[in-house]
């Protein structure tokens, strides 16, 4: 399997279907601990094909939940366009490290994600938070083979 | 959990990855400060909440689908049985409104007003919830009526027990509404039975509204019941809002601790009202001013009542308006007065 073809359609199936899980109305003990399955997602194809989507997936994707969440323009987008950089600059290396490592660094990644968040809130005049935003982190972690091998799957990958 | 490495050769993307990111975020922080300080972006804001709706209405659709079977599928006995409960309902209401013509008239006089005031809510429109965000940090509401339907910004939304929140952006054919549950809302209230004013401020759980700034020698019980206060421009004055459940006074604190469950469904509403109150109206909020330049954001005239079919009991319509060069007294000046202050119940503007 020397050369695939990478579909954007594809990308912005999955893209859609997580965007989906992320924003689809859960009951509210399973909503704490909602992993950011869009968050999650960009990163698979920021590190499984950093030409196809890139930072500019990671930046449109975060203006989406942006508009989703009711978020300030522009939050979600910086957050996430931050991760995708390191993510797709770092592809070669995050891309062969063993899954617990990978699962490390995805944790590493989400935290960075959230304190990001986190300043913005504050600095927008959002002060209000709780300690329960940063479950999620830990989740996305611990999901994060199951993401990457369910999206391998979706690509033919094995 | 290979990712394949071997499958991609030429895999460095195109351009340099930092001049990306850095483009993206100088965007990016752009956008935050023009969309917080001065709401430059409010515009921009209701053609990109228009082009989202249609993904949010597929997003929904796995709950409309679930709705709909349920719907379909409710048995004739369960049917029955509701249509026994609502037209036993139904007589109810009407029995109460047959009074209601003769007390407002009364209330009139007694107002010294020579002629009767017309009803408060103007008209409301019955709209659908397409989406809910019920979590401790947003308590937010998506409804299928936007600007289209004159639906306009810091518009009341009200359910049959109560206040539900307002809406806080609106799309062509879309609203969000902000929930009085939300740790970002303040709902100008007062305690019906002493008539005290205060702020019942949302806690992030869908019953639960707390009173942060009465004294603790203030004279609230357990069952008080918070009516709107008509202070703020949004709600106008004595609709229900909650119901005191706790009240603990700490000796040591200045302020009382008070809890208050909302009267409306929040977590369980499918349907909402979005109500125009009649401008002139005494107990009509008090506008603020919204700088906004968008048209459509602005308070609307309210449209036309859609015909409701008579039901066997023609009276439950309301009454249509007379045009606003009434003989009233209090007839609405053409530019009604507004207040420099802004409404303090949206403290994200």
């Amino acid at each position: 399997m020397a050369e695939r073809h990478e579909s954007f359609g594809g990308l912005l199936f999955t893209i859609l279907v997580a965007l989906v899980l992320s924003v689809i109305p859960l009951p509210h003990y399973i909503e704490l601990g909602r992993p950011a399955f869009l968050v999650l997602t960009v990163l698979y194809w920021s590190i499984a094909a950093p030409r196809l989507g890139g930072i500019s997936l990671g930046f449109f994707s975060g203006l989406l939940l942006d508009l989703f969440r009711g978020a300030v323009l522009g939050e979600n987008a910086l957050a996430l366009s931050a991760i995708t950089y390191i993510f797709v600059r770092e592809h070669q290396k995050i891309r062969l490290k063993p899954a617990f490592q990978q699962c490390l660094i995805v944790f590493g990644a989400l935290v960075f994600y959230e304190a990001i968040l986190f300043a913005i809130d504050g600095w927008s005049g959002h002060p209000l938070t709780t300690p329960w935003r940063w479950l999620h982190t830990l989740v996305g972690a611990i999901i994060w083979p199951l993401v990457s091998a369910t999206l391998d799957r979706s690509r033919g990958v094995r | 959990m290979a990712f394949n490495a071997g499958a991609y050769r030429a895999s460095a993307p195109r351009g340099a990855p930092g001049l990306r990111f850095t483009v993206y975020a100088i965007l990016a922080v752009a956008l935050m400060v023009l969309d917080r300080r001065g709401g430059w972006l409010v515009t921009v804001h209701y053609y990109m909440d228009a082009a989202v709706y249609p993904i949010q209405l597929a997003v929904n659709s796995p709950t409309r689908a679930w709705n709909w079977v349920r719907d379909t599928l409710a048995t004739r006995e369960s049917l029955q049985a509701e249509n026994a409960t609502l037209s036993a309902r139904n007589r109810e209401l009407a029995l109460r409104t047959q009074r209601f013509a003769a007390l407002q008239r009364e209330n009139a006089e007694l107002r010294g007003l020579k002629a009767a005031l017309p009803p408060l809510a103007e008209r409301w429109l019955v709209a659908e919830v397409v989406n809910v965000e019920l979590n401790s940090q947003h308590q937010r509401m998506l409804l299928n009526r936007g600007a289209g339907n004159k639906v306009f910004r810091n518009q009341a939304v009200l359910d049959a027990t109560g206040v539900l929140g307002q809406t806080i952006s609106v799309s062509p054919w879309s609203a969000e509404v902000i929930l009085i549950t939300d740790p970002e809302h303040a709902t100008p209230v007062e305690i019906q039975r002493t008539g005290v004013r205060t702020i019942a401020v949302g806690t992030g759980d869908t019953d639960s509204l707390a009173l942060p700034y009465l004294p603790t020698n203030a004279d609230v019980k357990d069952g008080d019941l918070l009516v709107t206060s008509g202070l703020g421009g949004v709600f106008p004055q004595g609709y229900p809002v909650a119901r005191i459940t706790d009240v603990r006074h700490d000796l040591l604190q200045p302020l009382a601790q008070i809890r208050a469950t909302p009267l409306a469904r929040i977590d369980a509403a499918r349907e909402v009202t979005l109500v125009w109150f009649q401008p002139g109206h005494p107990a009509a909020p008090a506008r603020g001013h919204d700088a906004d330049g968008n048209a459509a954001l602005q308070p609307q005239e309210a449209p036309p009542l859609e015909p409701i079919p008579p039901l066997n009991l023609p009276r439950l319509k309301p009454r249509p308006q007379a045009p606003a060069t009434d003989s009233r007294p209090d007839a609405a000046p053409a530019q009604p007065a507004r207040p420099v202050q802004a409404p303090v119940t949206d403290k994200r503007a």
